[in-house]
């Protein structure tokens, strides 16, 4: 056992091993810097702005009239449940469709794996304009989906896709599946198979050996990734612009007419602050959430 | 050796042609082997022998392409894992990382729908037995290696199966304990009467702790036998080179006499065939000699090598290649018996004895 022992100037040494332990951390510290100078530049002092312009009224003085109007309009309310109804339904299908998917993409061989996983990046890595316009043309009134389903007489009238909630939902989950998955893949491929074979042996049928092991280990992947899925939804804007035609409102989208359409700085500042908190408050609970799960995935 | 094999409590292992490939590659090739009930029994190997394919095999997780796997009377090949009702040790423990080790242990308990009470009571014997009492409330993340190994233990052994398996589960511990883990998982075994299957590379844990040792290399069995037997009379060159120290020096048989060089040399036991065989020469069996005596062979030759090991000296004997062939000897002189004075110095001629009784040749 190391006892304490009192260091001094007088140790044979001491002096310049320590400059030395200090110059190595602070050239690790410098490092940081340039990233440090960009958060600061772009985000800290732009947020600051935002913070205050979102507290000037449409006289230019100091005035809480901002946030009443969002507090008191029937308009804004639906907004922000519309937001938070696409958000939490993109996010429920994210997860039904990417669970699955990705037990299947960790349970293969790391050859099998990466084919998947390029399957899965190749959209990830395509341009979201042109994924959703891609959407579009398929999603619409005589696009590909309804006149080949027409032609197989699945429907007889042509459906309405697109400029509504489910075109919305359709584009946006597509868009969201990869930030599900990666975070998720990386975890499962961390779970230990060997604890499944001890399920089984032990008397567990796969399905039990699945919902006592598997899962409860896959949690902190999962809500990893449901959160990034989740938090993006809450500002997204292009996808819900184009494939909701102005009928499916969300935050973002509010914002932005705002200043274009209105030139109004505040409200829209306003608007962004509260989603910021409203982002912020869900982020503290779930880290509150995650950091209880990681307890039994250290080991 | 133990004589309680046949208990009442456990069950015999019929193992019968057993085979299992990868493509070209045979992991096992008909295997065929009875464990007794009561047994502890080792299958023993290098890496890539097969061994742990067929601990796999009898705990389900690896479906042979054809074979018979019997606990007791009942044919098991078809059930699936979870139904075989056997407990396992796996190499890395494979505990539940989020549970902690009273959930862990209780596991298999809770599947088979025992009362809480119950559960309780099993779990705090187990943890007793494998000397963890008080421990249950702690995560696994917070204990040692040596700790993890006895959760794994009570976890398989607290639903009271009859049969035990363990995968290699002292590799990752160091020496030391797992020196003291070998007897003490051997004390286990006398005291709760499962019929235990034990996987390992490490032929000195085989002969400390088994019953009987199955030797298997590429994928079939070499040899069955009692840790004495396998030891004193292996059956082939790789058995003999595997377990425990030898030198093996080619002999040449013609006559039912056997030659090593131009020399003839004495052998425990009849040689029928003709040809080339390999001699093993345990280094602690030879001794240093002055005269040739009946009953034993002597070698000469000279010093080339001479290492301190602790508790014994290592000689390494190069042969008179006039009279031998070019060959080497290693030879054991434990330390304390012999004055540093005795010990013959490096480059010094030698002759060392081996008696008849200790020297068999094997293919």
């Amino acid at each position: 056992m190391a006892s304490k022992i009192k260091l001094n100037k007088d140790h044979i040494n001491k002096i310049e091993l320590d400059q030395l332990d200090r110059k190595e951390r602070f050239t690790l510290f410098g490092l940081t810097v340039p990233y440090l100078a960009l958060v600061l530049g772009l985000i800290v002092i732009p947020v600051g702005w935002l913070f205050y312009m979102s507290f000037i009224g449409r006289d230019e003085t100091l005035s809480l009239e901002n946030y009443e109007r969002i507090w008191n309009s029937k308009a804004y309310f639906r907004i922000f449940k519309t937001t938070f109804q696409i958000s939490i339904l993109t996010t429920l299908i994210c997860v039904l469709l990417g669970y699955p998917l990705t037990y299947f993409m960790s349970q293969l061989s790391n050859r099998w794996a990466n084919i998947c996983m390029i399957g899965v990046l190749i959209p990830f890595w395509t341009s979201l304009l042109v994924r959703t316009y891609a959407w579009l043309v398929l999603l619409q009134k005589k696009g590909l989906v309804n006149s080949l389903a027409i032609d197989w007489g699945l429907w007889s009238e042509p459906i309405k896709f697109v400029h509504n909630m489910s075109g919305t939902l359709i584009g946006m989950v597509h868009i969201m599946l990869p930030f599900l998955i990666l975070p998720l893949y990386a975890n499962m491929r961390t779970i230990d198979k060997d604890c499944l074979k001890a399920a089984a042996n032990l008397g567990a049928t796969p399905t039990r050996a699945f919902w006592t092991v598997f899962f409860p280990l896959s949690l902190p992947g999962l809500l990893a990734g449901l959160l990034i899925v989740f938090v993006l939804c809450l500002g997204f804007y292009v996808t819900p612009a184009l494939l909701g035609g102005g009928k499916v409102i969300m935050a973002a989208m509010k914002i932005s007419d705002n200043i274009e359409l209105y030139f109004s700085w505040g409200a829209a500042s306003a608007l962004g602050v509260v989603l910021l908190v409203v982002t912020m408050i869900i982020l503290f609970i779930a880290s509150k959430l995650v950091s209880f799960d990681q307890l039994g995935n250290r080991s | 050796m133990k004589d309680n094999y046949i208990m009442s409590d456990a069950l015999n292992i019929s193992i019968k042609d057993v085979t299992k490939s990868y493509g070209d590659f045979f992991a096992l090739k008909d295997v065929s082997l009875e464990v007794k009930s009561g047994e502890f029994l080792t299958l023993l190997g290098p890496s890539g022998s097969g061994k742990t394919t067929l601990l796999m095999v009898l705990a389900g997780f690896t479906r042979p392409d054809y074979g018979s796997v019997k606990f007791g009377t009942e044919e098991v090949v078809l059930k699936p894992p979870h139904l075989r009702d056997i407990g396992m040790v796996f190499q890395n423990y494979a505990l539940f990382p989020h549970m902690n080790v009273e959930q862990n242990v209780g596991y298999p308990q809770k599947l088979r729908g025992v009362s809480k009470e119950e559960i309780k009571h099993t779990v705090n014997e187990a943890l007793k037995t494998v000397k963890l009492d008080g421990l249950g409330h702690r995560g696994v993340a917070e204990l040692s290696g040596g700790q993890k190994q006895r959760v794994a233990l009570a976890r398989a052994i607290v639903f009271q199966p009859k049969i035990l398996l363990m995968d290699e589960p002292l590799s990752a511990l160091d020496k030391k304990l797992r020196e003291e883990m070998q007897i003490e998982l051997r004390q286990l075994h006398d005291s709760l009467s499962m019929t235990t299957v034990y996987v390992t590379h490490d032929q000195k844990e085989a002969l400390t702790m088994s019953d009987r040792i199955a030797v298997i290399n590429g994928g079939g069995l070499m040899q069955l036998g009692t840790p004495n037997e396998i030891y004193q009379s292996p059956n082939n060159a790789f058995i003999a080179d595997f377990i425990g120290e030898s030198s093996l020096l080619s002999v040449k048989v013609s006559k039912k006499n056997a030659y090593l060089g131009n020399v003839k040399i004495l052998v425990d036991h009849s040689v029928n065939k003709e040809g080339e065989f390999l001699l093993v020469v345990r280094p602690e069996k030879l001794f240093l000699t002055n005269e040739k005596t009946e009953d034993c062979n002597t070698f000469t030759g000279s010093v080339i090598e001479s290492i301190y090991q602790g508790e014994s000296q290592l000689l390494m004997i190069k042969l008179d290649p006039n009279t031998h062939g070019d060959q080497t000897l290693r030879m054991r002189i434990p330390n304390g018996t012999a004055s540093t004075e005795d010990l013959p110095s490096l480059g010094a001629s030698v002759t060392v004895g081996l008696k008849k009784s200790d020297s068999f040749l094997v293919e």
